[in-house]
Order: structure tokens, then sequence, then C-alpha cells
């Protein structure tokens, strides 16, 4: 039995212990703008061009953009570019 | 004037100078402050009651019997222990204690006993923490409350109390609510507080804070892309080595198991780092730390370069500090590879050797592309040092055993498709780009057991991306 309450200081940012919400996925594309989000990696692009002529095939519309280096977050007008033109976008993560 | 005097009964001065203090309330405004019972001195009808020690905490009284002389409530001089003549001259009295020797030394204040400071500070000062305070319910263990909000990384964490953040926040002279930086990947704000926070959770002592606030600031420069060592699917993580008279100070070992277990400052440092970013700036697995496999070395990687030959040249001094600096470096190590070559005897065949070891960082056909820290073990180093080899012949040597023919190397060559470009087939080609080999020594003696840090393929991007040093501020 303690006699006084036991306090622990929270090591986080203590940012809001509320869970944002992801959006939904979209359930209708042929709409939709669609942005194509290379992060500078190698074989990005290669992974990306296909995606592309795939999207394209089926009559999407398609806008591709770019990260300057993917050691770095993107920068904010880049994203706020994609925010601005895009519906959803696709990002070529990986090697 | 005013005199005021601290004692405490468990003292056999203070018992001493019971008459003294008897007569001098009889002749000047005394007050007498009693640590242990304010029954005490008898002879002067008791004392003030400081059991608490606010008042010894806020005089910073060390010793006691105590003395002061006061005028307008500001002290003017105070005298510790019995010192007749001086007792004399602060009271302006004469004929004090004949009874008594002409000097007899006090004893310690309860104040200033162990961990007693910081509880005082704590409950009399100015030291005010503002994180969230978390209430641990009175039937939790509040190690399984810690597990619970995710502060962990697997391990236990000291509960980072008031008291013990207090003790932490000891170890620097850097106010809590000093900002040092954003930490990534959610660029939070992080004070000093939420470091000391870190610290005790890792289970630091006061003494690690400068080399863990000299760690801290070194990842957060940007050449050192600490967003991206998160975030990556490779193996990496940040890697500490410690160098300067600071490793001897709160004792890192840099001798047997040197990268390995055992040790509190190289346990608990580098895991202070860890969990910092992984609670204050949000690198979760799985998350943004998107590591494919991970390392173990990214509970905790922190050892000290063994300096004790005063002609090696050391890490830190190589890269540009000053003789006798203490520093952090930080590399983007992954984990340790051993390099084993007992039958070597020359510094030529130590050179080789090693080198073959190097030539599998990051993929044997990789050229340019993951940098290293070569660990050389002592057994080799001697090998060196008796041939009068020092840093730069090493260097020079491993460069020259390190540069292979391009026709091995280019992708699908001996069947492999990794590799450099084909256009290089005709090249010499270097392993590393240049600075991205670090030497440095560690380890225990007995066998000619060297250890590879295998880097961070992203250090390819060597404009980008860059092994930092940062000075220990003590």
């Amino acid at each position: 039995m303690r006699n006084q309450p036991y306090v622990m200081r929270d090591p986080t940012a203590e940012l809001t212990d509320v869970l944002r919400e992801r959006l939904s996925p979209s359930k209708q594309l042929s709409d939709a703008v669609i942005g194509l989000l290379s992060i500078s990696k190698e074989r990005s692009d290669e992974f990306l061009d296909s995606v592309e002529r795939n999207l394209v095939a089926e009559g999407h519309n398609v806008v591709r953009f770019r990260k300057p280096t993917y050691t770095r977050p993107a920068p904010e007008p880049l994203a706020q570019d994609i925010v601005e033109q895009c519906d959803v976008v696709v990002v070529g993560l990986a090697d | 004037m005013e005199l005021l005097v601290i004692v405490k009964r468990d003292c056999k001065t203070c018992q001493s100078v019971a008459p003294v203090l008897s007569m001098l309330k009889h002749t000047a405004p005394t007050t007498i402050y009693s640590q242990d019972d304010p029954s005490f001195p008898e002879t002067t009808g008791g004392a003030r009651d400081d059991r608490t020690l606010e008042e010894s905490w806020r005089r910073s009284i060390e010793i006691v019997p105590t003395l002061i002389r006061l005028e307008d409530g500001i002290e003017i001089e105070r005298i510790e222990g019995w010192d007749r003549e001086a007792w004399q001259r602060v009271t302006g009295q004469s004929g004090l204690g004949p009874e008594l020797p002409a000097f007899k030394p006090g004893c310690g204040s309860c104040s200033v006993e162990p961990g007693m400071p910081e509880r005082l500070a704590l409950q009399f000062g100015h030291t005010h923490l503002v994180s969230r305070a978390i209430e641990v319910g009175e039937m939790e263990d509040p190690m399984e409350v810690a597990y619970e909000r995710g502060w962990s990384d697997g391990l236990p964490i000291v509960p980072p109390t008031d008291l013990r953040i207090t003790r932490m926040l000891a170890g620097t002279a850097r106010k809590p609510d000093e900002i040092i930086g954003l930490i990534p990947p959610n660029l939070a704000e992080c004070t000093i507080e939420k470091v000391a926070i870190s610290a005790v959770m890792a289970g630091c002592r006061s003494e690690y804070m400068p080399v863990v606030l000299a760690a801290i600031e070194a990842v957060l420069r940007p050449e050192f892309s600490m967003h991206g060592l998160l975030a990556t699917l490779g193996f990496a993580g940040p890697v500490v080595i410690v160098n300067g008279p600071v490793t001897k100070r709160i004792g890192l070992n840099s001798k047997g198991n040197a990268l390995g277990q055992g040790n509190r400052a190289n346990a608990s440092i580098g895991r202070a780092l860890q969990l910092l970013i992984r609670n204050l700036g949000g690198g979760i697995p799985q998350e943004v730390d998107r590591s494919i496999l991970g390392n173990p070395g990214k509970y905790t990687f922190c050892f000290a370069e063994d300096e004790e030959d005063p002609d090696w040249v050391p890490l830190n001094v190589a890269r540009g500090a000053r003789a006798g600096a203490s520093t952090v470096t930080l590399f983007h190590g992954d984990g340790v590879q051993g390099c084993v070559a007992w039958h070597s005897r020359t510094p030529e065949e130590v050179s080789r050797s090693l080198a073959m070891g190097l030539l599998a960082v990051c993929h044997p056909k990789s050229c340019q592309w993951s940098h290293a820290v070569l660990v050389l073990c002592p057994d080799h180093y001697e090998i060196y040092r008796q041939n009068g080899w020092g840093r730069p012949e090493i260097e020079a040597a491993l460069w020259e055993a390190l540069k292979r023919p391009g026709r091995d190397l280019i992708q699908g060559a001996q069947g492999v498709l990794e590799g450099i470009d084909p256009s290089r087939v005709d090249e010499t080609v270097d392993k590393f780009n240049e600075g991205g080999l670090l030497v440095v020594r560690a380890g225990g003696k007995g066998a000619g057991q060297s250890a590879i840090i295998g880097g961070w393929p992203a250090q390819r991007n060597k404009d980008e991306i860059k092994i930092v040093s940062e000075e220990v501020k003590l």
C-alpha cells in the first residue's frame, strides 16, 4: 500500500491520444486523379512507369511526382502539391 | 548583527559546542536550527525544528555545526565546525568554549547525505517538471504500466519518477525547458526534461547526461539524417562511439566485450537515445521504422575507443577534434560481423585479412556503397604497433587491399546480378568512398578477432548522409 500516489512523467510528445482516423479507400476511381510519387530510390521509376501504363490504359488520370531524395521526408510544398492535385496517391517506396 | 547556527544531536562537535551556544543566546540574537532533534541542545532550551532540512538546504549547509553571521538578514560570514578564534571573531565575543580544544572539525550535514540534495531540490527548489503526470494505480506495477503505454523497447524501463528525473537533471547545467531540437519522425520538440526522462528509463546515471545530450545533438544534425535512418528498410541504427577523457570519468568500456553487454554506461547511453526516438519522436517498428530485420544494436549501441596507447591517433582527433577533447561520433551501423584472423603475423598480412572481411560489408560485390567501422582488436593492433605502424599506415594498407578489378564486380559477374555498372568493367574499384572507413581501437586481448560494423547503404549518397561528431560539453 502506498501512502502517496505513484507518479511517472510522460516520455512521449503528449500528442492527442485520440487516434486519427484514416480516410477510407476510394471506391470509385473513374474520375479520380491518381498521383504516382517516386521517392527517388533506384528502380522506383521502373515500378511506377509500369503502374502508370496500366492505369492510363484503363483511362485514369495520372500525375507524376518525385521527392528530391529518399533520404529526407518530402518537402512541404511537394506534399501540398499532391494534396491539391490528387484524389489518391501511389508511392513507389522500396527498391 | 544576528547569529544563526545549524546543528544536529548526532554530532560530537555539536554536542561539545552546546555550552557555547547557550552563552551566545544570552549575548546576541541567535537562532539555532537542529537537523535531527529540536530538543537539542538542551542547554539552550532546544532549537528550531529543521528535520525537513529546508533551512539547511536553502542555506547550502554542508557541515554541522555551521555558524553564520547575518547583517540585516544578509549572510556576511560562515564558519564550519568549531574554531575558537574564528567563532570569537565572527560573534565578537571572547572567552568562548575555554574547555574545548582550539579546533574541532564538524560532521556532514544531513542535507548532503547521498541522494538528499536532489530530494530537497525537488521539494523546496525551483525544479518544475512539466511533462504530463501519469498516475499509477495503487495495485498497478509501474513497469507494466510503462509497457502498456508503449514506452518500452521490449526490455523493462526504470520508472521515470520526479525524484529520478530531478537527479538526472543534476547531471547537466542546462535548464529543463531548453529545447535542443526536433526529434524525428514526428518532429517533436525535445526539451532537456524529456531527455532526462529517457535517460532515467534507459538506466543512465546522471553523470552520463552530457554524453547522452551530445549524442542527441549529433543525430539531430541534418547531415546525419536520423529520420531516414529510422525509416529505412535496412538494418542500421545509430552507433555511438565515444572518445576522450569523459570515457574514463563515466566508466565506459573500451576493453573486453566493449561491443557486448555488461557495462552500464555502454548499455544505457545508447538506449537513452533510442528510447527518445521511440517515445518522443514516435519512431515505432513496423510503423515509421520500416526495417526489414533491424539488428540487436537498435536496443543500444555505444562503446568507447581504447586510447591508452599514446602513439595511437584516436578516431575523434583523426576526424578533426582537438587532442584531449571528449566527443561522440555517430555512425549509421548494422550489427557486428567478426573477422577472425589468427594466423596473420605481419602488418601486410593483417591488412589483407581484415580487408577480406570488410569486402563483405553490404554485399561482397557492392562498391562505394555502405561505409564501415573496423574495430581493431588489441592482438591485431599489436602486430601493427610492433612494426611501427600507426593509423595512417594502417588506413593506407587497408585502402590498397580493398581495391578490386571491376570485371569481378560488374552486374552478372560470378553469376550474381548484384554488382556495379557494367561500364566499369576495366576500372580498379575502391570498396568504400573516401572517409567511409572508420578505424577504431577496442576490445580485450587473447586472439586476433577484430569486428566490422557495416554501414547503412544510404551512406552512398555521400553528400547527403554523413558520419557526424559532436563535442561532449562537460
